[in-house]
């Protein structure tokens, strides 16, 4: 039941919020994700004491055997409490701003919401397939509503791209609908499939293909830089704190367990293609000087080295890449909400016209700091644990690929504390000398954040106590 | 058959009525109920059917569960065409009792198209849903262009109805039957003449589907005739001209030997269709003549059911035409209410009109095939046709392709409508006319959340 309510309230209140004026759409927006927090952590407990009352099934077309399946693991639970977590500190984090046409942006902005939930519980192809759409298409609206100047251009690329992955996932769906026995696209019936290798062999691309385009891994990344940067920011920390796990958590949770002979036959190649990513998209991010640019590539970079990891095929790469998920996603969240609050301010992009903000905000320069250093996975900080975990285990694959992946840590302290260094600290000028510290609801989500960082920094175990029964599953199949 | 009678019937009486009542108003209320009566009697003849089909007129036409289904999605469609688009008769001319009457004739033709078991009733039906859209492409009388997209549909009409012809000889000549159950050309030896003769059927069912490279007529008879009507041409006489090619391969040409003689034509056709028609319609500036070539790419969506032929094709064929007929009419509708059909006309229209926006959108995004609108499972259905037939995977491949590539026309037009300023002139139109509109939307989605609501028919 709870799986289900955790669809309908970002649902239901996204419907709603259309027909809404004035200050209603971002008041029902927070209520409505503070509501879909409380039902994600009530499904937290559940999980710990009776997993299984989080599935249901229900028929949905009989004709094709589809059905309305949905449930929750450890990894779907991780993800959802990722989503809503991050919905609430971007409802937070604008609450103060004024949108045009308020109540479509509030709307869009759940429905897309109820998208990914959708997707992280869906265990039925069909269903996963409608999600993962309904996901996609509020976010275009958002980006081409309230993006940037090139904003048309820019995110039309990008929905085409990813509609033309996911069109061919779908062709991969209705192959594998058609091998089943009963003519299902159940989870259960789909994992036991076990297809002959050369089957398995293209079917693993036209299913990876999407969700490498999602993630996006190099070379599917083209869209990704520019959408980041004339995406507005609250959608863009939607686009990089969440929806890039939409394709991680794909290939774990479909690719993997359904085609594993496929996924073992290409790991290699799909390996090297993330490392290339990583040490690609960290060279381009140190010679960035606009601030979204060089995180949208920083982004680029660290889900590469997930993507490694996922690969490498075994418990620790597999324990790690899971809370990696969930650690990246708020710390990227994080600087973005520092990056919409610059912008706010100053309404500038170029980190070479920012400087001394430390002086002038800092506390906003404090909580800066600690979320870089996060990003650069510092011990104590949540990103170590993970980190740590993806790189023992691609030690264990392959000695060489872990050293040349292990590139991207330096690289990444490279242009992140540049970044630091250039956006804070240094000269002042008369722009910066203007930047007011940070407000309140501005305060409650950064601290937010940093809670988190600092917590599972020190104390991951919770975290990985969760993920560990996904980690089993795939372990067994894969 | 009460379909076939009644929509007849209809016709004649419409023809009689034009001559007596003047007000056009109630010309149009009198031909939607004519509608609603055939669709009732469409549907009461499903109670009578006695061991899933029954026979008429010596055989010749066959009357099964299939056919009053796919009769009533087409009397359907029609019944939402003329309550969005009826009024948009008045503005074409004069006549507007004869153009409902000439709607009605094709809609025979359709009913008979949907369930002939004679090679020479098919020439019928083709016939008659050809021959008064000849005379509706030409009804805006003063309009230049308008004669001359009659005169050309006209003329290449009656060679592909040659063709058409020959090719049934030619059958006949190697048979000696018209009956299409009789011929059952699956097993035993072929002679020359018959796969001759099916290569000719092909070339006609092609033209008259607008399939590629038999388009050419399409777009210049789809932009030149009235609007109103090429939002009827374009859906339910497409979606007939299909259920007519679906019956004959269905019934006469399945079976291993002779498949493998017409499955390789058949596929060629449907990859130059999906790839013509969308990559034309990327480079028009013109919505009307986008929505034309879009047409002929559906077709292509549509000839992978015909080539499949297999149970999961029949379904698709009857959600293709649901999904795909609605929205077409519901976006000419929408067209018909903006001055300019380019796409600058409509810049901006988010803002003005909402509603007809947020329904053009629905309309265009079924039309792609995204999910949780009634193209999607359209399109899913005919695509899972074709690959459980087994030797197609590549077509379906392209085919992907080609759906990918139509999200580029259809969203430049929705990039128009929401992401660019612009002052878009509209026509005025009723709370009816919104009323509607949203009833449509909602059958969109509804098909497209829960198609089983057609299918469970099928």
């Amino acid at each position: 039941m709870l799986t289900v309510l955790l669809i309908l309230i970002p649902l239901v209140t996204g419907l709603i919020t259309f027909g809404l004026k004035g200050s209603g759409p971002k008041v029902l927006g927070l209520i409505s994700s503070l509501a879909s927090l409380a039902v994600v952590i009530g499904a937290l407990f559940q999980f710990r004491t009776a997993p299984d009352a989080l599935h249901l099934v229900a028929p949905w077309i009989p004709q094709l055997g589809a059905q309305f399946n949905v449930g929750l693991d450890g990894m779907a639970v991780m993800l959802c409490l990722l989503t809503n977590i991050a919905f609430l500190l971007v409802f937070i984090t604008i609450y103060n701003r004024s949108y045009e046409r308020a109540s479509s942006f509030y709307g869009l902005m759940l429905l897309s919401q109820a998208g990914l939930i959708g997707v992280f519980t869906a265990y039925d192809a069909m269903l996963f397939y409608v999600f993962w759409e309904l996901a996609l298409i509020p976010v275009y609206f958002l980006c081409s509503m309230w993006g940037g100047e090139k904003r048309i251009p820019v995110t039309f690329k990008f929905f085409v791209y990813t509609f033309a992955g996911s069109l061919l996932m779908l062709v991969g769906i209705i192959y594998l609908y058609l091998q089943s026995p009963d003519r299902s696209f159940s989870y259960t019936t789909f994992t036991n499939l076990n297809l002959p290798v050369q089957e398995q062999s293209w079917l693993f691309w036209l299913l990876f293909v999407a969700f490498a385009i999602k993630m996006p891994i190099f070379p599917f990344h083209t869209w990704q830089p520019d959408t980041y940067e004339q995406s507005p920011t609250p959608v863009t920390m939607i686009l990089s704190g969440v929806m890039v796990k939409m394709g991680l958590f794909g290939v774990i949770r479909w690719l993997l367990p359904v085609v594993p002979q496929g996924a073992y036959m290409w790991a290699e190649v799909a390996m090297v293609l993330s490392v290339i990513g990583i040490i690609y998209a960290s060279c381009i991010a140190i010679v960035q000087t606009d601030i979204k640019r060089l995180i949208a590539y920083s982004s680029i970079a660290h889900v590469g080295l997930m993507c490694a990891a996922i690969f490498a095929n075994n418990e620790q790469s597999l324990q790690g890449i899971q809370i990696q998920m969930f650690n990246h996603g708020i710390n990227i969240i994080g600087l973005w909400i520092v990056v919409e609050i610059i912008q706010q301010r100053l309404n500038i992009k170029n980190m070479d016209e920012m400087g001394g903000i430390a002086q002038y905000a800092p506390r906003l320069s404090i909580f800066l700091v600690i979320i870089a250093l996060a990003n650069i996975a510092l011990p104590l900080t949540n990103g170590f644990i993970g980190e740590f975990l993806m790189f023992s285990g691609l030690f264990q694959y392959n000695f060489w690929l872990m050293g040349v992946a292990g590139l991207g840590i330096i690289l990444a302290a490279v242009y992140t504390l540049n970044m630091v260094q250039k956006v804070i600290f240094g000269q002042g000028n008369a722009l910066t000398a203007t930047t007011v510290d940070l407000q309140n609801t501005e305060l409650v989500a950064l601290s937010l954040i940093v809670g988190v960082i600092l917590f599972l920094g020190v104390y991951p175990k919770p975290m990985l106590d969760l993920v560990g029964s996904t980690t089993e599953l795939v372990n067994k199949v894969f | 058959m009460n379909a076939l009678i009644s929509t007849a019937l209809s016709g004649v009486i419409l023809m009689f009525v034009g001559l007596f009542v003047n007000n056009k108003q109630q010309i149009k209320y009198f031909a939607i109920a004519l509608v609603l009566i055939a669709f009732v009697a469409n549907l009461l003849e499903a109670g009578t059917l006695q061991g899933g089909s029954s026979r008429a007129f010596f055989g010749m036409l066959e009357v099964s569960r299939f056919s009053i289904l796919f009769n009533a999605v087409m009397l359907g469609a029609t019944l939402l065409y003329f309550m969005l688009s009826g009024r948009e008769f008045e503005k074409v001319g004069e006549h507007v009792a004869d153009y409902f009457a000439l709607v009605f004739f094709i809609l025979s033709g359709i009913m008979l198209a949907t369930g002939f078991s004679n090679l020479l009733m098919l020439f019928l039906a083709i016939e008659i849903i050809s021959i008064p859209q000849y005379i509706l492409a030409g009804s805006d009388k003063k309009n230049l262009k308008s004669n001359e997209a009659s005169l050309k549909y006209f003329l290449m009409g009656s060679f592909s109805t040659g063709i058409l012809l020959m090719g049934i000889t030619l059958i006949y000549g190697a048979t000696g039957t018209f009956n299409i159950a009789e011929l059952a050309l699956g097993t035993g030896e072929l002679h020359p003449l018959t796969i001759g003769g099916i290569m000719l059927l092909i070339f006609a069912l092609a033209f008259k589907v607008s399939a590629a490279p038999f388009h050419f007529w399409t777009p210049d008879v789809y932009d030149g005739s009235p609007t109103v009507f090429t939002s009827f041409m374009a859906t339910v006489v497409k979606a007939g001209g299909f259920i007519a090619f679906l019956r004959l391969f269905h019934v006469s040409f399945t079976g291993g030997a002779i498949s493998s003689h017409w499955l390789p034509v058949l596929a060629i056709i449907a990859a130059a269709t999906l790839l013509l028609g969308n990559l034309t319609a990327v480079f028009q500036q013109s919505v009307k003549r986008m929505l034309a070539y879009s047409s002929i790419a559906q077709a292509g969506f549509m000839l992978l059911a015909v080539i499949a032929l297999n149970e999961t094709a029949t379904q698709g064929i009857v959600l293709y035409a649901a999904a795909y007929s609605v929205a077409t009419i519901g976006m000419f509708a929408v067209l018909m209410k903006v001055k300019d059909y380019t796409f600058e006309g409509f810049n901006g229209l988010a803002r003005k009109q909402p509603l007809l926006a947020l329904a053009a959108t629905i309309f265009l995004f079924s039309l792609a095939g995204m999910p949780l609108t009634a193209g999607f499972f359209a399109k899913y259905f005919v695509l899972s046709a074709a690959v459980q037939q087994g030797q197609l995977l590549w077509l379906v491949i392209l085919a992907v392709i080609c759906a990918a590539i139509s999200v580029y026309y259809y969203f430049r037009v929705i990039i128009a409508m929401y992401f660019k300023t612009g002052e878009p002139q509209v026509e005025p139109f009723t709370p009816a006319f919104k009323a509607l509109l949203i009833a449509t939307i909602i059958i969109v989605i509804l098909l497209g959340v829960y198609p089983g609501v057609l299918l469970q028919w099928a």
